[in-house]
């Protein structure tokens, strides 16, 4: 089997990108769901990188996978923060329970 | 064959994040999709980024995880999804189809020869808008967080000043 480095991130890219978004749809627990959309991001990192490696400006790709690794990490912080609060408040982490907003 | 290798374990490692009863054990197993991701960025040239991956995803962003879930504990929570489980899989078939058809067009493209700036002087010259983006979203993240963190201590002192008053 020969496959290319391309494919072989492309591969990759529609996998973490496919089970992240279907843990997206079916999970009720609020951590999980952080943990959903930071493999969705590593797929989208990747892409960004063989985009950028592919069309031989590499450091462009690079940058612009520095800004989404920034992103990312305050993504994680503000909904693991938000997941202890919502603990803390209504006792649970189901998404159920949040559906009215009510305290 | 290393790139292939690495393929199926960050595969295993997504699908195993997800799949796992124990948040605890999903935090780890997305620490390993993130080493692999890293060493995956290594390997297509990006050495910078692959450091930053992995340190920042498979360091801080775990410890963050732990953290969390150290404070809220572990839940059982029902297995029921919020959509129904068909419903679900196809929307992902059709959306990793959409993506498929994306970028399959580009599967004959070579790698292309590196050219153009480096990547310091690519964020440091080209994309200073990025940098301050960056820079605001780490202020912001990091003020949102105190205040998330510090505001049932904030409603346990006004509540105490109720039932004093």
């Amino acid at each position: 089997m020969n496959l290319s480095i391309p494919v072989i991130v492309m591969a990759a890219v529609i996998g973490l990108v496919g089970i992240g978004f279907y843990c997206l749809l079916v999970t009720r627990n609020m951590i999980r769901v952080v943990v959903a959309l930071q493999i969705i991001v590593k797929g989208a990192m990747l892409a960004l990188l063989l985009a950028g490696r592919m069309r031989g400006q590499l450091a462009l790709g690079q940058s612009m996978a520095l800004t989404v690794i920034v992103a990312d990490t305050i993504v994680a912080v503000l909904g693991l923060a938000l997941a202890v609060q919502v603990k803390r408040r209504l006792g649970s982490l189901d998404l159920n329970d949040l559906s009215s907003l009510k305290r | 064959m290393w790139h292939i290798i690495i393929l199926i374990g960050i595969l295993v490692c997504a699908f195993q994040a997800i799949r796992s009863e124990r948040l605890l054990v999903a935090a780890l197993w997305l620490a390993g999709t993130s080493a692999l991701v890293a060493i995956m960025m290594y390997l297509l040239g990006a050495y910078q980024i692959a450091v930053i991956e992995l340190s920042v995803g498979a360091g801080l962003v775990t410890v963050l995880f732990v953290f969390a879930i150290n404070i809220a504990g572990e839940e059982p929570i029902p297995a029921l999804s919020l959509i129904p489980k068909p419903l679900a899989w196809v929307s992902v078939i059709v959306a990793v189809g959409l993506l498929a058809w994306q970028i399959l067009p580009l599967f004959d493209l070579p790698l292309g020869s590196l050219q153009g700036a480096g990547f310091e002087e690519m964020l440091w010259s080209g994309r200073k808008v990025d940098l301050y983006l960056q820079t605001a979203l780490i202020f912001a993240g990091v003020l949102s967080m105190v205040a998330l963190l510090s505001e049932e201590q904030t409603h346990k002192v006004s509540t105490h000043k109720e039932d004093n008053v």
